[in-house]
């Protein structure tokens, strides 16, 4: 078949031609300015083609009205043009026009036109769907038939909106033909992708589902799709579905290949339609005893078939099995419940994993990957090391290898880490470069996860680094950093090694970057050799600081620093290197800073007071690795995810993997060195990269945003302090999507409803909103909320209500995280929910004199938090009352000797406890400062209401 | 299924169909993009890919290359044979079918298409169902054609 395709279009295009041309029929009239285009250079075609359109342009715009023929005839030269690669912007009236044509060709070009050329917003629509209303209603079977094709293929919300109703009545009714039924059958599914909430559940559905005992396989195979898309946003309206494709799988698997006759391809019975039942099933989890066991003899049946000899040396024969054979695999896969059926599935594709054929071996190595996350089969997935290690080194096509990387460490625990990580390094060196970048990741990841010993996990990091160095992103050399600093069991083994690492002549500049930090917190542990004495780390560091670019070397004037306090003896060495013209004078605003404020400190400074500056890193919180985070956002959300969970629940994790950070832990009390190292503030992020990655990446890894979504969005934070003092508004906008807020709170409870506008005139698929709250806010806030619709149609706004309970005081804010797929493109929003200790502010009116009294009774140091901060706003008094009044607490007038002071007090309500709170706010004009006092019985309360309240002036 | 291509070795598109929402420009560069990334592939190579977040599945006829794009959780080896099925109804369709009858014939390979394929799922697996419901179609067209024309065109494509 595939040669007939070749032989005409080889050597003997014109023969083939010639011979034929007796047959060609329709579609002739057109030939001979089109081959007048074709085949000419680009201009003589343009010219040629410019040429014809105004030709059509004037026939369309003649007083003699036209006949469908010529119509049909110059609508289809337009689309012809467009379909070459050229723009069309007319003749789409004319196309219409020939849609209420009777004759069955005319109409059918006009919807062929239509198809291709209006998109769904088109101000045609509404003439299009009268015509296509008229062809519905004909009951002439072709022309139901175009009718419906030109619904599914435009797909739009007003078309949804017109038919979703007929066409369920069209699929169910007794007198509908066949073929109409298959048609009418997608096109009711792409109705229901475009706008799931215009096609409602109903009558029909029970009938639908029984459309896969239907006579006609054709029928079946198209009302199957329709039931597992249906099925899975509806499981318990479709169950009975589940019982009823078994028993058509079954007939199917058991049938001669000759009873199927024409739906018997290369000799298998029925593949679309087998696949598509397998599919259906896996929307469902493992089915009722009686069933189940009809359903396993099927699955055992199709195993089977795999062993026999082929029927047909065909590949289209091995494919078709094969197909149904891997879709059988998913199911296994999915019901997870079969031992015996996972372990033969697995043994199969170990057979495919040195098949022949590069497609077999290519899913092979795709499915045991998801064989690995089962508890049944990892084993048996594990047996196949040397075969995929094999196909790591030997396969030719990059995308193979590429599975093969991803099954490694899917089938990664600790029996093999060692083995597999040192396997992935070496291939690592020879490794095509669109990979590189995610294998450095997944190495990263692996030697973190089951290191026993964590010094081979600094050799493994140095090792990356001097491989495939500028592959190794921020994330990979952060997170190195960031396990030494927190095992003190490594630190010295890090610094000997990195020391030795710089030794070598020519190295990567992250491991200067690494090199530079560990030494600077860690060279003291190996200064005590000589050969490694600071003097000698001094140099050998600074021998590599003119070869790198500025970030780095702002990291190894920190390290200087550092080294002062260190190491006395080799501070005027070093005061000598930051006293040079090339550091103080640097045109680099950053490094001269740097140089100027560090001799400075080390001048000035006592020993004690720089040993205090100059304090080692504290521990960082433990939470996921951000490498992991990087890595699932490379892969998309669903498959590495999985993977993961599935394996921390199989408990082999021993390393104990992303744990949530810990209590209190904010952004602001956990230095990271990204920081300023030094904490002089002034100073903007050290080792930060390329300005467009920087800023993402950091939030990334030192944000105790959870890592696994995306980073908050670029102004997330304002937007948050918008919100303190008031309940409603816009959360959000980007050019896609607006997120707006409407909340109100009485006592510890609270509602909100957020509202997700879809600013594109295209569906947002995959929607999904999540609120995430780290497990301490999850202790102290509980959050209710529905899961919204996943799609969201072009211009349309949906909106999720979260019902909230306070139920002790809090400080973090929850995280909505928003995923969804617009067009082709994953996307993922991350944004920090306003809901604000503040909200469970009751106002409490009171007297000057028991406000003064109360004030007395909370003066003990626990109580009372101030903080005197500048004037970020004019200094309106009617404003700053109505933010006060804003943030819950009633406004006390007269208390305050002074007038210009603002006073206020309120309970906040927790379930478990109610908080009295009294604040106080005094405006400087002179100074442009305020100086706010909060005191509430719970330190943590006063403490942050006053970081709260602060922010708004 | 979200969408198929069908273009020349030249990267010329021959066919396009797409199942899912996109605007003009989005088509285009996807466009683009996908007939780079799949004629840089060598023949022995391995018929799918990953390209953003789907799966590419191609498989070369002559001088034609058909391109799928699947979701995800959709099945590699019968989209391949999806491919091949359509091939042979334009094959039987055609008598046997060059890049030439695509080109003059796009309505016809349209045609085909949405008796296969609807929405981007199989429609109608039997070859002899999908040719009957073209065949009735071209028995019309004849007889209206008929109508218009005393002269016969056969044999207008021998002068290319």
């Amino acid at each position: 078949m595939g040669a007939c395709f070749g032989q005409c279009l080889g050597a003997s295009v014109g023969y083939s031609l010639a011979t034929r041309s007796a047959c060609d029929g329709p579609g002739v009239f057109r030939g001979r300015w089109t081959c007048r285009i074709l085949g000419k250079s680009k201009e003589a075609e343009i010219k040629r083609i410019n040429k014809e359109l105004a030709n059509i342009r004037s026939k369309f715009k003649g007083d003699k009205a036209l006949d469908g023929y010529s119509k049909k005839k110059y609508v289809c030269k337009l689309l012809f043009i467009f379909l070459l690669g050229h723009d069309i912007d007319f003749g789409h009236m004319e196309a219409v026009n020939l849609l209420s044509s009777n004759r069955y060709t005319e109409k059918q070009i006009g919807y062929l036109f239509i198809s291709v050329l209006v998109n769904s917003n088109s101000e045609l629509i509404r003439l299009i769907n009268n015509a296509v209303k008229n062809d519905l209603a004909s009951r002439n079977p072709s022309f139901m038939g175009l009718a419906l094709h030109c619904i599914a293929n435009v797909g739009s919300r007003e078309m949804a909106e017109a038919f979703a109703a007929d066409v369920p009545r069209i699929l169910v009714a007794g007198d509908t033909m066949d073929s109409v039924k298959q048609s009418a059958a997608l096109c009711l599914l792409r109705l229901y992708r475009t706008s799931p909430d215009l096609v409602p559940m109903g009558d029909w559905t029970s009938r639908v589902v029984h459309l896969l005992n239907d006579q006609h396989l054709g029928v079946v195979t198209a009302a199957t799709s329709l039931i597992t898309t249906l099925a899975q946003k509806n499981p318990e309206e479709f169950k009975t579905s589940v019982s009823l494709a078994v028993s058509r799988l079954s007939r199917i698997v058991t049938s001669a290949s000759t009873d199927l006759q024409d739906y018997t391809y290369y000799f298998v019975p029925a593949p679309w339609l087998s696949v598509k039942l397998l599919r259906l099933l896996q929307c469902y989890p493992p089915p009722d005893p009686a069933v189940r066991g009809r359903l396993t003899e099927c699955l055992e049946t199709i195993l089977n078939k795999a062993q026999e000899p082929p029927k047909s040396k065909k590949v289209q024969h091995s494919n078709a099995k094969n197909a149904v054979l891997f879709e059988a695999i998913s199911l296994i896969i999915h019901h997870d419940s079969e031992p015996n059926l996972l372990v033969r599935a697995c043994n199969q594709l170990g057979q495919f994993l040195q098949h022949r054929e590069t497609n077999l071996r290519y899913l092979a190595l795709e499915s045991m990957c998801t064989l690995a996350s089962s508890e049944f089969s990892h084993e048996a997935v594990k047996t196949h090391i040397e075969t995929v290690i094999n196909a790591l080194k030997t396969e030719r096509d990059v995308s193979v290898r590429q599975r093969a990387v991803d099954l490694l460490y899917a089938m990664c625990d600790r029996s093999n880490a060692q083995q597999i990580v040192a396997e992935m390094l070496s291939y690592l060196e020879t490794a095509d470069y669109s990979i590189r970048e995610e294998i450095v990741l997944k190495v990263a990841i692996l030697a973190e996860k089951y290191a026993v010993d964590y010094t081979w996990y600094v050799d493994t990091i140095l090792n990356l680094i001097r491989i495939a160095g500028d592959y190794v992103s921020e994330e990979v050399w952060y997170r190195v950093i960031q396990i030494v600093i927190n095992r003190d069991d490594v630190q010295g083994y890090a610094a000997k090694t990195v020391f030795e690492a710089l030794q070598a002549p020519a190295c990567h500049e992250n491991l200067v970057k690494v090199g530079g930090y560990i030494l600077g917190e860690f060279g003291n542990l190996i200064a005590g050799d000589p050969r490694s004495s600071p003097l000698i780390q001094f140099d050998l560091l600074h021998s590599k600081f003119h070869l790198c670019g500025a970030p780095t070397r702002a990291l190894l004037l920190s390290t200087y620093i550092k080294f002062v306090n260190l190491f006395p003896e080799v501070k005027t060495t070093i005061q000598d290197v930051l006293r040079s013209d090339s550091q103080l004078r640097n045109a680099d605003v950053e490094l001269q800073q740097r140089a100027v404020e560090y001799l400075r400190l080390s001048t000035v400074a006592s020993t004690d007071i720089l040993a205090t500056v100059l304090e080692e890193m504290p521990p960082f919180p433990e939470r996921e690795s951000s490498i992991l985070a990087k890595l699932k956002k490379k892969k998309g959300p669903s498959t590495v995810m999985d993977l993961e969970e599935a394996k921390r629940e199989r408990g082999s994790d021993v390393n104990g993997g992303p744990e949530p950070a810990p209590a209190g832990a904010s952004a602001a009390s956990t230095p990271s060195p990204s920081a300023d190292l030094l904490g002089l503030g002034a100073a903007p992020p050290v080792p930060a990269g390329p300005p467009p990655s920087s800023g993402g990446l950091l939030v990334d890894v030192f944000s105790d945003s959870p890592s696994a979504v995306a980073p908050l969005a670029p102004g997330s934070e304002d937007n948050f302090a918008r919100f303190v003092c008031k309940n409603n508004g816009v959360l959000f906008e980007n050019q896609l999507l607006q997120i707006g807020l409407k909340s109100e709170f009485r006592q510890n409870l609270g509602r909100m409803f957020i509202f997700y506008g879809n600013k594109t005139s295209t569906q947002f698929l995959h929607f999904t909103p999540t609120l995430i709250c780290s497990d301490d806010l999850q202790a102290s806030l509980s959050l209710q909320t529905k899961p919204v619709d996943p799609t969201v149609d072009g211009g349309a706004q949906v909106q999720q209500a979260v019902n909230i309970e306070c139920v002790s005081d809090f400080a973090e804010a929850p995280v909505l995280n928003i995923q969804f797929r617009y067009g082709g493109t994953f996307q993922n929003v991350s944004v920090k929910l306003p809901i604000t200790l503040n909200k469970f502010f009751q106002p409490t009116e009171m007297a000057s004199q028991d406000f003064f009294q109360r004030w007395k009774q909370l003066s003990s140091p626990q109580q009372e938090v101030q903080s005197i901060f500048r004037a970020k706003h004019p200094m309106d008094t009617e404003i700053t009352k109505a933010k006060i009044i804003g943030f819950g607490s009633a406004l006390l007038e007269e208390v305050d000797p002074n007038p210009a002071n603002f006073v206020g007090a309120g309970i906040i309500h927790t379930k478990t406890t109610q908080i009295g709170c009294l604040l106080r706010l005094e405006p400087n004009l002179q100074a442009q400062m305020y100086r706010l006092t909060l005191r509430t019985s719970k330190e943590s309360v006063s403490q942050r209401l006053c970081e709260l309240l602060s922010e708004q002036f | 299924m979200q969408f198929m291509l069908l273009f020349s070795r030249q990267g010329k598109l021959r066919l396009q169909k797409w199942y899912v929402p996109l605007s003009d420009k989005e088509k285009k560069k996807i466009t683009r993009e996908l007939v780079q990334t799949v004629l840089a592939r060598k023949p022995k190579m391995c018929s799918f890919l990953e390209w953003r977040d789907l799966k590419i599945v191609y498989k070369r006829y002559a001088s034609l290359y058909f391109c799928c794009a699947i979701e995800d959780q959709d099945n590699e080896l019968i989209t391949l044979e999806i491919i091949h099925r359509y091939v042979e109804l334009l094959d039987k369709y055609f008598g046997s079918v060059c890049e030439l009858d695509i080109i003059f014939n796009f309505e016809k390979a349209y045609f085909i298409l949405d008796e296969f394929l609807l929405g981007g799922e199989v429609q109608e697996t039997s070859k002899k169902n999908v040719l009957k419901a073209i065949e009735q179609a071209d028995l019309l067209q004849e007889k209206t054609e008929a109508m218009y024309h005393s002269k016969s065109f056969i044999g207008s494509k021998k002068a290319y």
